[in-house]
């Protein structure tokens, strides 16, 4: 899971069919966009198609039925929180407390879509609504370059489609194979080490500022002070108390 | 447990997440506060929910040698400042695990 919040993109944007700068040639038609965006995430495959493997393996040591734990790859779409998820179900988590954690988790989409939402303002509603089920850490990354170019393709929103879809397909194949597999792989690998693994690829770049630290600081240590508290309750207020710290902080370094 | 109410309310969640601004474009303004938090979200809920899995033990705080994930996940940090690639973290992370449980 690649991590693109602090706007330069992590994934490699493609060669070629450049106009001038990162740009689509302005006349490329929804087809070659649509390409464009696939060709955009095919390398990120590679890093999350062994993710939705874990998970899938992961999900059924959780006690997760496998048509179950399938169908979250398609009705819940998110890695880090489908991991987090069945990982609650194993701890036998209350669900308006997983559902929240889900939130939690997913609540940096809110920043790709406060991205993306001025490039995909003037499309139909339904060009909306599909757009934000696909918009993953991975497609993200993978085609706000050619969301933000200037000039703007009139067909950008294709690419953003295209890198999505792909995205999409990949992680339902491989999240099926885990599935699969999973029961033939054994439980001493301590896969769901996978987790925190992910995490930290994720984190570990963004810290990029003092602000940054004062928040993975001040959450890190309230989680294990509070980790005794029923049903992980200790992770909403350590990530609150992190998020606190992290604006006070830069709001007193601005002044 | 019933799993379908609750994956759909998940899936739910994160798609109006995702939706958010994309729907509200144009029509309004996030407050400053909300702006000004928002970077700070993915750094502060993932380090809550990693720390503890690699500092503790059923519940205590071990950093001894019969903690095999403190210290793999500490090779993981250092490749992810040193690297920034995700894959390789992982791998890295999943390797010194393996050798520190065989090793112990």
């Amino acid at each position: 899971m690649r991590s693109i919040i602090n706007g330069a993109p992590a994934g490699s944007a493609p060669a070629g069919r450049h106009n001038g700068s990162f740009g689509l040639p302005v006349t490329m038609s929804s087809a070659a966009a649509f390409l464009l965006g696939i060709r955009a995430l095919l390398p990120m495959l590679l890093g999350v198609a062994p993710f939705g493997v874990i998970y899938g393996v992961v999900a059924l040591q959780s006690g997760i039925p496998p048509l179950a734990a399938f169908l979250m790859s398609s009705l819940v779409f998110a890695g880090s929180a489908q991991f987090l998820l069945a990982q609650l179900v194993g701890a036998g988590a209350p669900a308006l407390l997983m559902v929240g954690a889900v939130g939690l988790i997913n609540l940096r989409h809110a920043l790709y879509s406060a991205s993306v939402a001025p490039v995909l303002a003037p499309l139909p509603r339904r060009w909306k609504l599909l757009l934000s089920y696909l918009l993953t850490d991975e497609a993200y990354a993978a085609a706000i370059p050619h969301l933000l170019a200037e000039p703007r393709s009139p067909q950008a929103h294709w690419t953003l489609f295209g890198a999505g879809f792909a995205l999409w397909f990949g992680w339902q194949l491989a999240t099926l194979a885990g599935v699969l597999a999973g029961s033939q792989l054994p439980a001493g690998l301590g896969l769901d080490f996978a987790l925190p693994l992910t995490f930290i690829a994720i984190v570990v770049p963004l810290i990029d500022s003092r602000a940054r630290l004062a928040a993975a600081l001040v959450a890190g240590t309230v989680a294990v002070v509070l980790a005794a508290l029923p049903y992980k309750t200790g992770l909403f207020v350590a990530a609150l108390a992190g998020l606190a710290a992290g604006a006070l902080m830069q709001k007193s370094a601005r002044q | 447990m019933s799993w379908l109410p609750l994956w759909l309310a998940c899936g739910l969640l994160t798609f109006l997440i995702r939706y958010s601004f994309i729907a509200l474009e144009g029509r309004y303004r996030p407050p400053g506060w909300f702006v000004r938090g928002l970077p700070f979200v993915p750094i502060a809920a993932l380090t809550a929910i990693v720390v503890p899995e690699l500092l503790l033990i059923t519940g205590q705080v071990e950093l001894g040698a019969n903690n095999p994930r403190f210290w793999a996940g500490l090779v993981a940090i250092a490749v992810a400042a040193g690297r920034k690639n995700t894959l390789l973290t992982i791998a890295s992370g999943f390797a010194a695990l393996w050798l520190f449980n065989w090793l112990h």
